[in-house]
This record gives structure tokens, sequence and C-alpha cells, in this order.
């Protein structure tokens, strides 16, 4: 790599994030003091259309959600796994280019036995 | 880090931030004035010329509504919610190439806040972490509409940035590094990346899309389903923190396209301009209106498609996202692989 960062070069991040977070308590803090409190019951009550709220909110949902979740860890760390192949392309050359394309190949084979699998299927 | 480098840091950390606030603010103005003219209507324009103060008044208003925390949601939690996004969106902007460098007064000024080798990495991150704020705020409101707003949330930006990491990827093959400032020096003149990567661009856009939860991917706050979305229980700043953030997402997500597919702050006839010895300074300060002629593009665009396309339904927002943008953003990098292989460069 030809730019190298040491730690310093880390600390105007810092510096905006710590800014960040000073702008963003301030105007929470601000917005408490500034309005008007006049609590009822029912302003207190979560929003249903109107109508009385029934239950309790955290109910169970489709489980499809829980295997995008899962599908997204797996895929997303293959992606990372990537990264460093794709900055050094060109150091690599035609070697490094066909082992990640065998790679890819075996990633594929269980993208496609997902799709097959109909995990990501909405309508069932 | 010596001092003067370091108030230089804080003076341009400041001007980075406001800008980045007080854009967000008339974008909220611009996407009223742009839906009003493409709807045949007038738009705001009651409070001042053009309704130019409208953004004022709106924010004056939300800072003095009511605060509102409904009896059953975690107290903690729903403040951390907004605060998250809001922080999130804040902070993306610091790996950012405003322009080359500026001579001032002998020192030389850097208009990146930090050159980290990782830059790439580090918006990825910071994108990452904004859902959070949204999945916190919605889960923390204990609402059936907010926690099913926040459930789609999640899954709509993770599937999405599946295919965000892999359109990156087939750019990174071409430019050899992480960093965006040699990224953006890379493309000087009108070497711009667009040209070297028009499929990964367009992955690219859509994805940004999908993760700043923009038409038509804002099943996130699908008014007809879901009331309000994730926000249906905030009320006065909070609230404002929420939509705001997202604003600043778009103007985030805007400036990292043009940076990494549109030259950032390299415009055509640039070094013409240096042989015809227009200092530097000149030069960087026109680099800077470039990018930021490219970056209010790309905002009137985000704002253009909203007032155009309809939403999708959710399950053919996923059936997108996977069945269709992972595999085109896979032969994306078989292709770039293959042409730079053959090319040899």
């Amino acid at each position: 790599m030809l730019l190298q960062s040491s730690a310093s070069s880390y600390l105007p991040i810092l510096i905006q994030g710590i800014m960040a977070l000073a702008f963003v308590g301030i105007t929470m803090v601000i917005t408490h003091l500034v309005g008007p409190k006049r609590r009822t019951i029912d302003k207190l009550t979560p929003f249903e259309s109107g109508i009385s709220s029934v239950g309790n909110a955290r109910s169970p949902f489709s489980i499809k959600y829980f295997l995008v979740a899962i599908l997204f860890v797996l895929f997303d760390v293959e992606v990372i796994f990537m990264y460093p192949w794709a900055v050094n392309f060109r150091e690599l050359g035609g070697k490094g280019m066909i082992e990640m394309f065998v790679f890819m190949g075996m990633l594929l084979l269980g993208f496609f036995y997902v799709i097959r699998k109909g995990a990501l299927d909405w309508e069932k | 880090m010596d001092i003067a480098l370091l108030i230089e840091k804080v003076i341009l950390i400041s001007v980075v931030l406001g800008i980045s606030l007080v854009t967000a603010m008339y974008t909220t103005l611009a996407e009223r004035k742009i839906a009003g003219f493409l709807q045949d209507r007038y738009g705001p324009n009651r409070a001042g010329p053009f309704g130019i103060l409208q953004p004022l008044a709106d924010g004056v208003k939300l800072f003095t509504k009511e605060e509102i925390i409904p009896r059953e949601a975690n107290r903690f939690l729903f403040v951390l919610g907004p605060s998250l996004a809001m922080l999130m969106a804040c902070v993306g902007t610091a790996v950012i190439p405003w322009g080359e460098e500026l001579e001032i007064g002998g020192r030389t000024v850097s208009l990146q806040i930090a050159d980290v080798n990782i830059g790439i990495l580090y918006i990825f991150g910071v994108v990452a972490l904004g859902v959070y704020g949204i999945m916190i705020g919605g889960w923390a409101s204990n609402n059936k509409y907010s926690l099913l707003s926040a459930i789609r949330a999640a899954s709509q930006n993770i599937s999405y940035e599946i295919s965000l990491g892999l359109s990156l990827i087939a750019l990174l093959m071409v430019t050899g590094t992480l960093s965006l400032g040699e990224i953006v020096e890379q493309q000087r003149g009108f070497n711009w990346n667009i040209w070297y990567q028009p499929l990964g661009f367009i992955l690219f856009l859509t994805c940004s899309f999908a993760e700043t939860n923009r038409n038509p991917f804002d099943l996130v706050e699908c008014e007809t389903e879901l009331v309000g979305g994730y926000h249906t229980e905030y009320s006065s700043m909070k609230l404002g923190f929420f939509l705001f953030a997202e604003y600043i997402n778009i103007f985030v997500a805007s400036a990292v396209m043009s940076t990494l597919y549109f030259g950032g702050y390299n415009f055509p006839g640039m070094d013409a301009l240096a042989q015809a010895g227009v200092s530097q300074n000149w030069i960087t300060l026109i680099g800077v209106g470039a990018m930021f002629v490219k970056v209010l593009l790309f905002i009137f665009f985000f704002i253009w498609v909203r007032w155009t396309v309809p939403r999708f339904r959710y399950d053919q927002l996923m059936k997108l996202g996977w069945n269709i943008m992972i595999p085109l953003a896979i032969a994306n990098i078989v292709i770039t692989g293959v042409v730079i292989w053959l090319t040899g460069n």
C-alpha cells in the first residue's frame, strides 16, 4: 500500500465523533427542557390507529426475517474476504484471479442452493 | 499532531458539520419545492421569500413540541435510537475529500478531515451502524407498527449491504486502494471511474437508495401500511432527528457517489487552468465548487426519483436485492477481473 496510516491520522475522526456527540446531546437536552409537559393517559398509550391498543407489541414475527439475518452474516463475511484480494488484484495476477473465481464459484453454489430451497421466497 | 494542525482540523470539522446540517435542512425545503413543481402546485411559499425560512420554522416548531415517551416504552433505548441515527449520520463525512490542498499563509491545508487508508471500510461501517438507530428506536417504542417497520428496515438494509459491498469490490480492483484521497487523485481531470464501472455505479446507486430508506425502497415508513413506521411514537426533536438523519444520509451518500465514481473535486480542464497560470488556491476552490455541484445534482436525483417512481412491494424488494443485485454484482466483478487481466494494466 502506498498510504500508511498511523494512529494519529484517526484522531480527526475521534474529534468529529466527539463534536457530533456534543451536538446530539445538547439538542436532546434543549428539546427536553423547551417543550411543554402535559401528560395524559391517552397520550402515553401506544398508538394503534385510534382504537385502544391490544396486547403487547413485542409479539412473534415471520421467521423469514431471521433467515435473512443469518444469510447476511454468511455472505457479508465472504464479501469482507474479497476486499484484500480486490486491493491487491494487479499484484496477484491471473493465478490469484482464478483462485478467487473458484472461491466465488463455491459461494454462488451456496447462493443458488439458498434460492432453490426457497429461503427467500416471501410468498410461502 | 501539533496544536496548529489540531485547530485547523477542528475548524474544518465544524465547517463540514455545519455544511452537512444546512444542506440537509435545505434538502427538506428542496424536496417540498420540487414535489410542488412536479405535481403542478406551489409548495411552501409563506415563510420568507420563496419559503426559504421554512426549514428554520420547522426546526423551531420541532423544538417547542411536547416530548412524549409512551408508558410501555423502554425509556433509555427510546432516547438512544434517534441519537444514534443522528450521530452516525454526522460522522460519515469524516473521510470524504472535499477538495485539493489550500495554501493559507504558507500553510498547506488539506480539505479532507482524515485521510486514512481504510476510508471505504470506515464509510461501510458507519452505514452499517446507522440501522441500529432505527432498529433500537422501533423496538423501544413498544408499538406494533414501529416494531414491524424496524424489522423491515434491518432486513432491507442488511440485504442491500451485500450488493453494496460486492459492487465496491469491482471498483477496488480498478483503483487498487481503499483510501478515498487516492481514489480521487487517480480520477484527475476527466478520468472518472464511471467510465470503467458503469454497471457497478448503477448497482451502488440502487443500494444507496435502499440504504437511505428512500423511495422506491421506503417500505420502512410506508404510510399506507405502517402509519409513521419506526417513528410513529416519536415527537419533538427526537422525531426531527430521525427525519433529519435521513437527509444527512442522502448528503453523505451523494458525496460518496461523487467521490467514488464521478471524480470528486476533479473537473475537466483543471490541468489546462494550471498551465494557464491560475494559482492552485483558485483551482482548489473551483474543485470544491465542482464537488458540491455533483453532490447537489445527486440530491436532486434522489428527490426526483421519490416523486416519480412508485413504491415496491416487500417481496419485490427482497427479490430485487437477493436474486438480481447479488448475481449482477458478482458478474460485474468477473467481467472487471477478466478485462483488467486481458488488457494487462
